[in-house]
């Protein structure tokens, strides 16, 4: 009897090994909510869903709107949208903005002596290569072999194919317009821990270049794809921007062929809207004007950058956020005198663009820091045309899209590059162009001009254009970013505003990146 | 009141000169004089190592009369009569108790009490006699624990161990603890111990709706807690090794009749200090004189303390009933425990039912053994709305708490002149964020485990032990906001449900073979086990507003598994010498394949030199033991189950975009390292034990460095080459080294007079050794250490050769009164300009020094004692200071009070980079004074003692925020430790 027991013990203890050895095989673990990279492509309804993350990837902060899983770290969710720093990044260094937050180092923007540890430069930077590895990947996953593999012969892929590709085209174009020289990276290089190389402005300039154009004949036409998604036009106008600064980029002049695409673009079929002020409300999605926005909604595309930031930051003092549509401003950014003398009648009687919040506000800037310092400005609302407030209840999220290309910038581009002695185009059209864009803003032809040249040209973007992520770059193009030939309150840390170094026309390449980058080689200057 | 007169008369005292002369000067009035009757004289020898033993105490039984034996062991005492009987007693020896009789000489030898010598300390898988330990091992069993309030295990221990730093997160109910054994190994990975709870290791994340983890255990059923330190005495749990091991065990049933513990506290906590801001009227001073019209024409007519609007004095009671006892063969014990824990702020409860069993039978001729262990607790919090502490600092103090109006719940709150809606950027009524938010939390846990262990009945050297355990937890809460109040207006209330739900099982099995090998005076011990633990958990949040409108509805489900194998010898040969060799491999579901197992040895050596014939008849120690060790640990706690595998996440609703009218989720590639593995920390410890013979004193000391490679860092990736910009990958080495030294002593040490002493100090050094991929000189390091104030603002940073989270700061500037000059710093790098490149690194969150001094006396009925801890040269960052010391003199519709720091610094706007923020957080604390009486046996048969408890008694400190110690260095309106006074009630029969 005892035995017995002693033997169905000794029995029990080895059915607690079997089980236990049974139990080493459990480690091959998988996700429950998750899906992995083995799988998900070769479900066809996945492709759209990952084609909708390489665009939100320029609106949204993360996959949890608006903050909780962000797509970059090492800096506030909030401020690390790409729109937010690309903004930032364009506005803040110029004439036409100046923020009041003591945060971090933001004021190095508008001090203008950023340097290579600057968080926000860092974030453009970070969210730039976050674009690029994404489109990358996709581009990757979906060569004609691989969907064959998969038994996938949807003709939409290709098309998403192509959209990817402008979008990968247009983060290496912000990254050779904001800093120059810089890792490559293809879809030829596979996710792991290798060192990119770094191109030079110019490689990078033919290579954004030729990928424009060889796409073309896979993006829709103009018009014809789904709202906010990229079109042929789409491609053109990042060409004709492209083209607009080669001087810049790699010191010859392409004003042919700016003209050249700002042609294709115009005779797309786009038109200017009705009234300036609704390109910028709740409502813009149906603007016949926009050639490419950037998307956000006030329930669906949450986020604390992009719309959100430009629609609650410049909204403060006796400002009523009311009439904003939202719940609050947050007392951030206004801009400076030399913006303001750009308009001959800043009240916006004559000349509608003119959207300053002047009461209880100062022109003059003592203090950066203080939102009475600098008059504000009242162009981005989350109302529609109809005066009715956006779809969020709790009025932070704005339903307000981006305009991030424009049928009045093209056709600025086009009277620029004319006056640069381009062909293509003709001095007439180019003051045609321009008068159509001031008898809106007039609504009259009492603002019309007739004679035009570069530097009115220069100041008509401004007035047409400010607040639209352009101004660095246009400044730049015509020599008066740094130096000492145009100055604007606090431009170099000074309130009457001092000449700076030539070097800040490109941001330096993040300290972050050349320590984990061997191969990189810093911008001059920095 | 006490009329037995043996307890009034003069007792005698038993002094310990050596001891004294080690410790404090201490007066005690010696003896009466006894009337002499017949002197006995006699000599006290060691029945061990038969030497003379000095200090014996020979007191004469139920009289106060004694005397103690002389440096060559004699005693002569007079006794009255032939009947009296002599008391031998002496400390770690069995008293003996003698009837003079006839004699004139009486000599005795004392043998050493087993139960102190023989203490049985549980390691990893089994148990060891403690002076067979060849690691780095601390134990405390519950006679020991602090005392007071206790709601959560891991205070009993507080300031108790070396080398162990304990720092509550905050005063609220429930809250947790931060608990560092020898300073943090990792960066980016958990830096908790690992948590065995009677052979069960825990999963030490939290549960939603808990504040804290541990605090589900009924600390008063806790036997001992016991702290392995060193690798070699944790490199047997391998992967999860790193950051030390603490093993609970809980109270197991006593032999014989049942015995019936009843035990009661009543405590009431008050705040201890508040924040220094300007009353009302100075406020109003302040304003008329430094405002402009507008500001003045906000300021109100009310004299309104906030800070004295939201705390409030707290009442606690916490009772627990045991059973303990053997029925037939079946040791059992039985408890129940009721805590109700009111917080110092308003509104916030914990309220915790929890019941333990154990069953502990034996049978087959007690060849097998079975210890059923299971626990349960019912845990509902009230969660305060914490943001009310710094709302309370800041809020206008010349504004009334009610409005007088209906609206906003009917408190006051600053409006938005444009719409009349509360104004989003001010801060909000205090005491509505209090009362006007119910958060509410229902945590359920049950831990159990079945143990079966089997010595074999044809080889009884060898034993089998089956260990099958759950750990199950279900947590859910609900936060309500209703609408039209301050909080959540635009958004029209909050009406959020979350829940989560835990399940992990373990199982464990192991073989033991012990046996003495006389022939060549050793002993082995031999231990092979098995090991598999697989933790799942679930948890879903469906935020609404009171309208139902959905804000955000998420799930997720996660799990990850471990398989071990481990094994352990030791080897003891003439009682001398010890070695001891620990193998454990882990395999985890965390990593690929190839990277899934890691292999962790250790090996120890201890050699016993008092055991050695130079010392053995010597006069100087009872124990003397020199250890070294020797061990590889990891980490595999990344914070995700699934770091390795490239994953797609699909997006919730709310970060959706737009196609054409259709919004799409989207599927975001994540980014991963495929070749991610352990972190691994090589320890090395050498350690000395002692304890003298001629004196009631003993303690170690321990030598250690810690050297961690592989680290878990989140580093920067190079641009464009993975899915993100920051991965968490193996990257960089850390260095902690230290050294610990421990004493313990009772100078006094008589029948009726007891006085146990400890002392122990810690100094650890932390260092980083490499961060980056590539030696990179250049690298100035990772930013940490966010604050409050500005968005996305830092502090601190992690560099080569520094420690972990060195503040990095602008140097201040004062002027010639010592004042500090706004916004002027020193230009350190001397380059002209006063930029990022001149923030300086200086010193750190982390202590040069901590220690704790404790101390408990018992006299007669009577006893008393402290515990209190300190900490020498760690740093913190007033971010409260830094935030609202300053006039900010903005152009808001609404007023904020200011810290009076504002009056020194004289600053207008808020100086976040400047170490004039920096102050020195050393401090000392009382943390529990305690005194008690025995009441004796109530009725014959109750014994009945009642106690009193002061916690967090004072602190002395130069830092001028609430309290010096915060865990991370960065101090913001962390919720403050209160001062508690408890009473106490123990009832046994």
């Amino acid at each position: 009897m005892k035995n017995l027991k002693n033997i169905s013990k000794i029995g029990l203890l080895a059915v607690g090994l079997v089980v236990s050895q049974s139990c080493v095989n459990n480690l091959d673990r998988t996700p429950f909510i998750e899906v992995t990279s083995a799988t998900v492509y070769n479900d066809l309804a996945n492709y759209k869903q990952i084609l909708a993350k390489m665009y939100a990837g320029y609106a949204v902060s993360g996959q949890q709107g608006p903050d909780g899983n962000p797509d970059i770290s090492g800096i506030d969710e909030g401020f690390s949208t790409y729109l937010r720093q690309y903004w930032k990044a364009q506005e803040l260094t110029t004439d036409e903005a100046v923020i009041g937050w003591n945060d971090g180092n933001l004021r190095d923007y508008h001090d203008m002596d950023w340097t290579s540890s600057n968080e926000f430069v860092t974030a453009m930077y970070n969210r730039i290569y976050y674009q690029i590895t994404l489109t990358n990947e996709f581009i990757r996953e979906t060569t004609d072999p691989k969907l064959k593999d998969r038994g996938i012969s949807a003709t939409e892929v290709k098309t998403f194919r192509a959209e990817a590709r402008f979008l990968r085209a247009l983060s290496y174009y912000h990254a050779l317009d904001m800093f120059g020289n810089v890792p490559f990276v293809t879809e030829e290089d596979a996710v792991g821990s290798f060192t990119p190389k770094q191109k030079t402005r110019a490689e990078l300039f033919a290579y954004v270049e030729s990928e424009l154009k060889a796409i073309d004949a896979d993006l829709p036409a103009p018009m014809t794809n789904e709202y906010g998604r990229a079109d042929k036009a789409a491609a053109w106008t990042l060409l004709a921007k492209l083209y607009l600064n080669a001087q810049v980029y790699n010191g010859t002049s392409k004003n042919n062929e700016t003209l050249e695409f700002c042609n294709k673009v115009i005779a797309a079929g786009y038109t200017l809207d009705a009234k300036y002020a609704t390109l910028f409300l709740a409502d813009n999605n149906k603007s016949k004007e926009v050639i490419f926005p950037i998307t956000f909604d006030g329930t669906r595309t949450k986020t604390w950058g992009g719309m959100t930031f430009l629609v609650h930051a410049p909204v403060g003092g006796s400002m009523n956020p009311s009439e904003f549509g939202i719940n609050g401003g947050w007392g951030g950014i206004r801009t400076t005198k030399s913006f303001v003398e750009k308009y001959s009648d800043i009240t916006g009687a004559t000349d509608q663009r003119a959207t300053f919040y002047t009461k209880d506000q100062n022109i003059d800037i003592d203090d950066i820091f203080k939102f009475a310092d600098g008059y504000a400005i009242t162009k981005y609302k989350n109302v529609t045309s109809a005066g009715v407030k956006g779809s969020d209840i709790e009025g932070n999220f704005p339903d307000t899209d981006f305009p991030m290309f424009r049928l009045a910038d093209v056709y600025l581009m086009y009277a620029e590059a004319v006056l640069r002695g381009g062909t293509g185009g003709n001095t007439a059209q180019a003051v045609n162009y321009i008068n159509k864009l001031r008898q809106r803003a007039y609504g009259s032809t009492s603002g019309n001009i007739t004679n035009i040249d570069l530097n009115f040209v220069l100041d008509e973007r401004a007035r047409e254009l400010y607040w639209e992520g352009h101004r660095r770059t246009d400044l730049i193009r015509f020599g008066k970013f740094s130096g000492g030939s145009y100055l604007w309150p606090w431009k170099g840390a000074v309130k009457e505003g001092k000449a700076v170094p030539e070097y800040l026309n490109l941001f330096p390449i993040p300290s972050s990146d050349i320590v984990a980058n061997p191969n990189l080689k810093q911008n001059t200057g920095y | 009141m006490q009329k037995n007169k043996r307890f009034r008369s003069l007792k005698f005292i038993s002094l310990n000169l050596r001891s004294l002369s080690l410790t404090f000067g201490f007066l005690v009035i010696l003896g009466n004089v006894a009337f002499a009757q017949k002197t006995i004289t006699g000599k006290v020898t060691d029945a061990t190592d038969k030497s003379d033993m000095i200090g014996v105490t020979v007191t004469i039984k139920g009289t106060s009369t004694g005397t103690q034996t002389d440096f060559d062991g004699k005693y002569s005492i007079v006794v009255p009569q032939n009947q009296s009987i002599l008391v031998f007693s002496f400390i770690g020896k069995t008293s003996q108790e003698v009837v003079v009789g006839s004699q004139t000489m009486v000599n005795v030898t004392l043998i050493d009490d087993a139960t102190i010598l023989g203490e049985v300390v549980v390691i990893g898988y089994g148990s060891q006699k403690k002076k067979d330990l060849t690691g780095s091992i601390v134990s405390i069993s519950s006679s020991d624990f602090v005392k007071g309030q206790i709601t959560s295990p891991e205070q009993l221990v507080a300031g108790k161990l070396a080398g162990v730093q304990i720092t509550s997160n905050s005063g609220a109910p429930g809250a947790g603890s931060t608990i560092r054994i020898r300073g943090g190994s990792s960066l980016n990975a958990n830096n908790d111990p690992l948590i065995v709870l009677d052979g069960m290791p825990l999963d030490n994340s939290g549960i939603s709706g808990s504040a804290n983890p541990l605090s589900m255990i009924n600390p008063s059923d806790i036997e001992t807690f016991t702290v392995l330190k060193d690798a070699s005495a944790t490199a047997i749990y391998g992967s999860r090794a790193s950051n030390g091991v603490i093993l609970i065990t809980t109270k197991k049933g006593a032999k014989g009749k049942p015995k019936v513990n009843f035990s009661t506290n009543l405590s009431s906590a008050m705040p201890a200090k508040y924040v220094d801001v300007l009353s009302a009227d100075e406020f109003r001073d302040l304003v008329n004189s430094r405002g402009n019209a507008t500001m003045q024409s906000y300021l109100g007519t009310a004299n309104t303390d906030w800070q004295k609007q939201i705390y409030r004095n707290a009442i606690t009671t916490d009772n627990n009933l045991s059973v303990s006892g053997t029925k037939g063969s079946l040791p059992y014990r039985i408890s129940l425990g009721y805590l109700n824990q009111n917080g110092i702020l308003k509104t916030s409860n914990m309220d915790r039912t929890s019941a333990s069993i154990n069953l502990s039978p034996s049978f087959l001729d007690n060849h097998l053994k079975v210890d059923v262990n299971l626990k349960g607790s019912l845990t509902n919090n009230i969660f305060a709305n914490q943001g009310a502490i710094g709302a309370a600092a800041f809020f206008d103090p010349t504004q009334p708490v009610f409005s007088g109006s209906e609206s906003l719940g009917g408190y006051f709150e600053w409006l938005d002149p444009s719409t009349g809606n509360p104004n989003t950027l001010a801060t909000l009524n205090p005491l509505g964020q209090l009362l006007l938010r119910n958060d509410a939390s229902d945590v359920k846990r049950s831990i159990g485990n079945f143990v079966f262990d089997y010595k074999f009945h044809f080889l009884p050297e060898l034993r089998a032990n089956l260990n099958l355990g759950y750990d199950v937890a279900k947590g859910n809460g609900t936060v309500y906001i209703p609408t039209n109040v301050g909080m959540n207006f635009a958004r029209g209330g909050v009406d959020n449900i979350y829940d989560q739900h835990k399940t992990n099982k373990t199982l464990e099995f192991y073989l033991n073979y012990v046996k003495d090998l006389p022939g060549i005076n050793s002993k082995i011990d031999l231990m092979a086990g098995y090991s598999y633990q697989d933790f799942l958990k679930d948890n879903a949040n469906l935020d609404k507003n009171i309208n139902g409108d959905v804000f955000a509805d998420i799930f997720y489900k996660t799990q990850n598994t471990l398989v071990s194998f481990y094994g352990r010898a030791n080897y003891n040969m003439l009682d001398k010498y010890l070695l001891t060799v620990t193998l454990r491999r882990d395999g985890s579901s965390r990593f690929a394949p190839e990277n899934r197992w890691g292999l962790f040895p250790s090996a120890a050596f201890a050699w016993k030199i008092s055991e050695e014939g130079f010392l053995k008849n010597t006069q100087a120690f009872s124990d003397l033991k020199l250890r070294l060790g020797y061990g590889v640990t990891g980490q595999q706690d990344v914070l995700s189950d699934y770091p390795y595998l490239p994953k797609y996440t699909i997006s919730q609703t709310t970060a959706q975009y737009q196609f054409g009218s259709s919004f799409f989720n989207t599927l975001r590639p994540e980014g991963y390292d495929a070749n991610i593995k352990w972190e691994e920390t090589t320890t090395m410890n050498i350690g000395l034990d002692w304890a003298l013979k001629t004196a009631r004193i003993s303690g170690s000391i321990d030598i250690y460095n810690r050297k961690t490679k592989d680290l878990l860092s989140v580093i920067p990736v190079p641009a464009g080459s993975n899915l993100t910009n920051r991965i968490l990958t193996n990257v960089g080495n850390i260095e902690n080294k230290g050294i610990e030294f421990n004493i313990n002593t009772t100078p006094i040490h008589s029948e009726n007079f007891n006085w146990d002493l400890a002392f122990n100090i810690t100094r650890n050094i932390n260092t980083i050794t490499n961060l980056t991929k590539v030696p990179s000189p250049s690298f100035p390091g990772i930013l940490v250490g966010g604050i409050s104030g500005g968005v996305g603002n830092t502090v601190q940073i992690h560099t080569v050769d520094y420690p972990t989270n060195t503040f990095f700061l602008y140097q201040q500037v004062y002027d010639e009164n010592g004042s500090p000059l706004e916004g002027v710093y020193v230009d350190s790098n001397k380059d002209g300009v006063v930029n990022t490149s001149d923030l300086e690194r200086y010193k750190s969150p982390q202590s040069d020094f901590y220690f704790g001094i404790s101390s408990q006396i018992n006299y007669g009925k009577w006893f008393a004692g402290f515990v209190t801890r300190g900490s020498i040269g760690n740093y913190a960052y007033n971010n409260l200071n830094a935030t609202a010391g300053t006039f900010r003199n903005s152009s808001n519709a609404y007023l904020t009070n200011v810290i009076r720091n504002a009056t020194t610094t004289g600053f207008e706007n808020s100086q976040y980079f400047s170490n004039y923020y920096l102050e020195n957080a050393s401090f000392f604390r009382a943390d529990n004074i305690n005194l008690g009486y025995s009441l004796g046996k109530l009725k014959n048969k109750i014994d009945a003692t009642i106690s009193a408890n002061i916690q967090n008694a004072f602190v002395i400190t130069k830092y001028s925020g609430l309290d010096p110690e915060i865990s991370g260095g960065i101090d913001n309106n962390i919720y403050p430790r209160p001062r508690t006074f408890t009473l106490g009630l123990n009832l046994g029969f």
